[in-house]
């Protein structure tokens, strides 16, 4: 039982194409790859596909007068709304903020995994779960000692006015939506970027150290490239949650700022229309979908 | 040949359970008749003090003594289980999509009115809730559901201003001018918050503008976004949850939201606060009590109705949550300086209004809130 | 695998040629002790705020234990804590095992229909949150109603639901981080694991779990935290008396947050805090046997 585990070349996406061109052992291996696969699959498709399945069909619903769906008179009016200026100019704001968030969580976040990931094997997995533990707590707790330290009586305000500095509003604004959010999401962008620098062949580092002229050098040619299936990974998993974000929006920035998720969720619980709402998500999905797996090609191929 | 298998069965089953969903969604008058034939079922086979099982009671967080719940429970042997919704339209999701297994809900006034029209509620057996002869004249027939066929009222309340009167003047005027007129509003700047509902803060405008809050005009909601506009430069916040919160700490000096949150955070508070009823109109929401066309255990729900109708009963809901009763009978029973509060129990010549639905509007009204907020 | 073994000591960084020159090991210690009291800093907010005497945590007026004794008294809330920790758990095992089969099996197999797999795993983390609440309660509804007819067997939503529905996003949380690990993660070691060992399995667990261990690890502690946070989708596919603490507390926020949350949050702190330090010493205790 010494079957080679030979899978074909990792940046070549699509199978091989044409039967009589694999070998056995090659469709024993697929075999095998899809098996292990399988349950989660399976899950997924049941308990995922199939929910979503109906948001699909709620899109092309309309809307009762009582705010009931009524399944019938499929229409394409929701997906024509979804080029209202008003969407639209959301949907800008949302990605603006979400980019932003995501590149500051990656700033913060990779000399941040560097360092765990460069310590010693017990250190590190004790500084691992000191990152999760504040994010045991509970969301709406956290996010509301934001807005206490904040808010205008707080310390950081107080500081500012004992320094004789001028002191500008901080909570409601968007820089407090974008502190929350960076807050919020911070581990997950630390998690994947940490599982991939941890891997890392440090020996690559070193000789890399010997060869260029610069620690720089050495970062940008060798560590960077090695450790970008993290970082891909770290900015889908914050850019996409953060875009659709809503309570955030709504604790810290007063709602005064609409962001892409509080819209959906309005749709869905003020005023009723969840054929509106289903369309709004289906497009996110697609539109995210779209760019996450061109995004994680691109990582890849980089590799 | 397996991945054809993987996709060939959810196919089937998702064109299976659309089938059913045309069946379960349906078209509203089908909806209807679906519901009534539930109902009559139910109602017919309760005796008066009757149990059939342990209550599933969904309520609004912290609106009940916790000791009416206990009280109950010993009185009758049976157990209760609460849980919480946190919008009449979470609550409404839940219900029309068959996943509320619960006998008793607490739906706010024009909810009643959706869930009635949908075929969601039970009738209310007047035999088994005879204590629904306590409720005052003035809650007997209300709009939103006329004679209290499917449901009774449990406490009411009016959508105001919350003030900070050592910021605003003890002889601040209950007016919406305070949020709303630029000279006003802008002594105050960056300290007023309002709430985020679409419905509640485009009302506020509305009342201001002396339109009627359940406009369905394009043109007045127009006027009305374009008054939260151009004011919300003088706005902290839109906020539906932590208005008292934000009026306490100081952060804001005025802010709008519901009368009953504000007696329970003022009751604790040290400053000098207040609650104001805007003379131009304002809105005034009566939760109710109902009972689900598909509930487990229908006895329960109208003895425990009944339970809380009763005039000690029904004034220890108000000594304990600060928001007004509509029981009449209770009013002997209830704290002085809850009775004689008239932020709680305004005068009755008070100019307040009930918030009806809309039907399609309410998408307008959400649109042009979104619009004028940003 | 215990909690805090997660340093992966199978890796292949060699400490002492890892560590970056001196300057810029003094930067990155600073940038990590920021990053900690930035996370930290409001969790010492929140800890101060649950020993506040007033019915609103944001107006102090003077410290007592009063929420703390409330809480010992408040059935709502420990029914929600601990339904709140079974799901946790049990999502957590569940999505973990499932969403590490799942990046092994995209990341180190080709196999037609894959592209299709590889799309919808990304779908649960870009769905909106409240889109999947609607969706999975609809189709709860109609999936059971569907099962009454077929076998007259009827569940109904609680706990069950909630776990179903947690799994379903963390098992693409999960993969997303494992797949990072695993790519590009030198594969000459496995394969000469699995020529070397009689089983595929052995070769498995002897080799490519230690290599990928805090990759798992890390996405098992994602999974931790998005299920013990998340409000929008629990609330809809939750029955009577499967609350979990985030919707309860999520329900109370309309009536002002109290110091009672906060009093419930610094003690799943302290019980996190707890359980680490435990595992910590049984590590040692192991080591030193």
């Amino acid at each position: 039982m010494s079957t080679v585990l030979e899978p074909p070349e990792l940046d070549e996406p699509t199978p091989p194409r044409g039967r009589g061109l694999e070998s056995d052992a090659e469709k024993a291996d697929s075999r095998r790859g899809l098996l292990i696969g399988l349950p989660s699959l399976a899950y997924l498709v049941v308990l995922f596909a199939l929910p979503l399945l109906i948001v699909v069909v709620y899109s092309f619903a309309t809307r009762s007068r009582t705010g009931l769906t009524v399944l019938g008179g499929w229409n394409i009016d929701s997906y024509t709304r979804l080029f209202d200026p008003l969407v639209i100019e959301i949907t800008w704001r949302s990605l603006w903020m979400a980019g932003l968030s995501t590149l500051l969580c990656l700033v913060v976040a990779y000399p941040f995994a560097y360092y765990l990931a460069t310590r010693g094997p017990k250190v590190r997995g004790v500084l691992l779960v000191l990152v999760m533990i504040p994010f045991w707590s509970n969301f709406l707790v956290r996010t509301y000692a934001w807005r206490v330290l904040l808010g205008s009586d707080g310390p950081f305000l107080n500081l500012l006015g004992a320094l004789n500095l001028p002191q500008p509003r901080l909570l409601f604004t968007p820089f407090a939506i974008v502190l929350g959010l960076v807050y919020g999401y911070l581990p997950f962008m630390i998690l994947p970027l940490y599982a991939s620098i941890e891997r890392l062949d440090f020996s690559l580092v070193e000789a890399a150290r010997d060869l260029y002229a610069s620690g720089w050098q050495a970062f940008r040619r060798v560590t960077w490239p090695l450790s970008l299936p993290g970082v891909v990974a770290g900015s889908v998993l914050v850019f996409i949650p953060s875009f659709g974000q809503y309570v955030t929006p709504e604790l810290l920035g007063g709602s005064r700022t609409t962001m892409l998720g509080s819209y959906v969720v309005r749709q869905f619980l003020s005023s009723r229309d969840w054929p509106f709402g289903s369309a709004l998500s289906v497009a996110i999905l697609l539109v995210m979908l779209v760019a996450a797996v061109a995004y994680f090609r691109k990582g890849g191929k980089t590799l | 040949m397996r991945i054809r298998t993987v996709v060939a069965v959810p196919t089937v089953l998702a064109l299976a359970l659309l089938g059913c969903g045309r069946e379960v969604g349906g078209d509203p008058e089908a909806a209807g008749d679906d519901g009534d034939e539930t109902a009559e079922a139910v109602g017919a086979e309760c005796e008066l003090g009757e149990t059939d099982g342990d209550l599933l009671f969904y309520n609004w967080s912290d609106y009940i003594d916790p000791d009416l719940i206990t009280q109950f429970e010993e009185e009758h042997g049976v157990s209760v289980t609460q849980d919480f919704y946190p919008s009449n339209e979470e609550l409404l999701a839940k219900v029309q999509s068959g996943g509320a297994d619960y006998d008793v809900i607490v739906p706010s006034d024009y909810m009643v009115n959706i869930m009635i029209e949908e075929g969601l509620l039970a009738p209310m057996d007047r035999e088994l809730v005879p204590n629904a002869d306590n409720i005052a004249d003035e809650f007997a027939d209300p709009p939103y559901d006329a004679g209290n066929e499917y449901s009774i009222p449990y406490q009411w309340g009016t959508t105001g201003l919350g003030v900070n009167l050592d910021e605003v003047g003890e002889d601040a005027e209950a007016s919406w001018s305070l949020v709303f007129d630029p000279e006003v509003a802008s002594q105050y700047s960056g300290r007023i918050a309002l709430l985020d509902d679409p419905r509640e803060t485009m009302g506020a405008a509305l009342y201001y503008l002396g339109h009627s809050a359940n406009t369905t005009s394009e043109e007045e909601l127009q006027e009305a976004a374009d008054l939260i506009s151009e004011a919300s430069e003088h706005f902290a916040a839109f906020d539906s949850n932590l208005y008292t919160d934000l009026l306490l700490s100081n952060e804001v000096v005025i802010s709008h939201g519901f009368s009953g949150n504000y007696f329970a955070a003022f009751a604790e508070a040290e400053g000098n606060f207040a609650y104001l009823i805007p003379e131009e109109g304002a809105t005034k929401w009566v939760d109710t009590m109902a009972v689900l066309n598909a509930a487990p255990h229908p006895c329960t729900a109208y003895t425990f109705i009944n339970f809380l109708l009763d005039a000690e009963n029904g004034a220890q809901l108000t000594n304990w949550n600060y928001y007004a009763s509509p029981n009449a009978a209770a009013e002997e029973h209830i704290l002085p300086e809850v009775l004689e509060d008239p932020a709680i129990y305004p005068p009755d010549d008070t100019n307040l209004t009930f918030l009806e639905d809309t039907g399609d509007a309410e998408i307008l009204f959400n649109d042009y809130f979104t619009q004028a907020k940003s | 695998m215990s909690m805090v073994d997660i340093g992966g000591e199978g890796g292949v960084a060699v400490d002492s040629v890892a560590r970056p020159r001196r300057t810029v090991e003094r930067i990155l210690a600073g940038n990590a002790w920021l990053v900690f009291a930035f996370l930290y800093l409001p969790i010492l907010v929140l800890v101060v705020l649950s020993f506040n005497d007033n019915r609103l945590v944001g107006v102090w007026t003077e410290g007592s234990l009063r929420w703390y004794r409330a809480l010992v008294n408040d059935r709502n809330v420990l029914g929600a804590l601990q339904n709140s920790l079974i799901v946790a758990v049990v999502s957590t095992l569940v999505s973990t095992v499932l969403g590490t089969a799942a990046a092994i099996s995209l990341e180190r197999f080709r196999y037609r229909g894959q592209q299709a797999f590889d799309g919808l795993l990304y779908l649960p983390v870009i769905i909106p949150d409240v889109t999947m609440a609607v969706m999975m309660l609809l189709f709860f509804v109609q999936a059971f109603d569907l099962l009454f007819l077929a076998s007259g067997w009827s569940p109904s939503l609680g706990i069950g639901t909630i776990s179903l529905a947690h799994i379903a996003f963390n098992i693409s949380f999960v993969a997303v981080v494992v797949r990072a690990r695993l790519a590009g993660l030198d594969r000459s070691l496995e394969e000469a694991a699995a020529d070397l060992y009689a089983s595929r399995w052995v070769a498995f667990r002897r080799v490519t779990l230690p290599l990928i261990a805090p990759g798992v690890a890390g996405g098992a502690l994602l999974a931790l935290t998005l299920s013990l946070d998340d409000v929008v989708i629990t609330s809809f596919v939750a029955g009577p008396g499967s609350t979990t603490l985030p919707v309860y507390v999520f329900g109370l926020v309309r009536r002002g947050v109290t110091p009672l949350i906060n009093a419930v949050s610094v003690l799943m702190l302290a019980g996190s805090m707890l359980l680490v330090l435990l595992s910590l010493l049984l590590q040692r205790r192991r080591e030193n046997v």
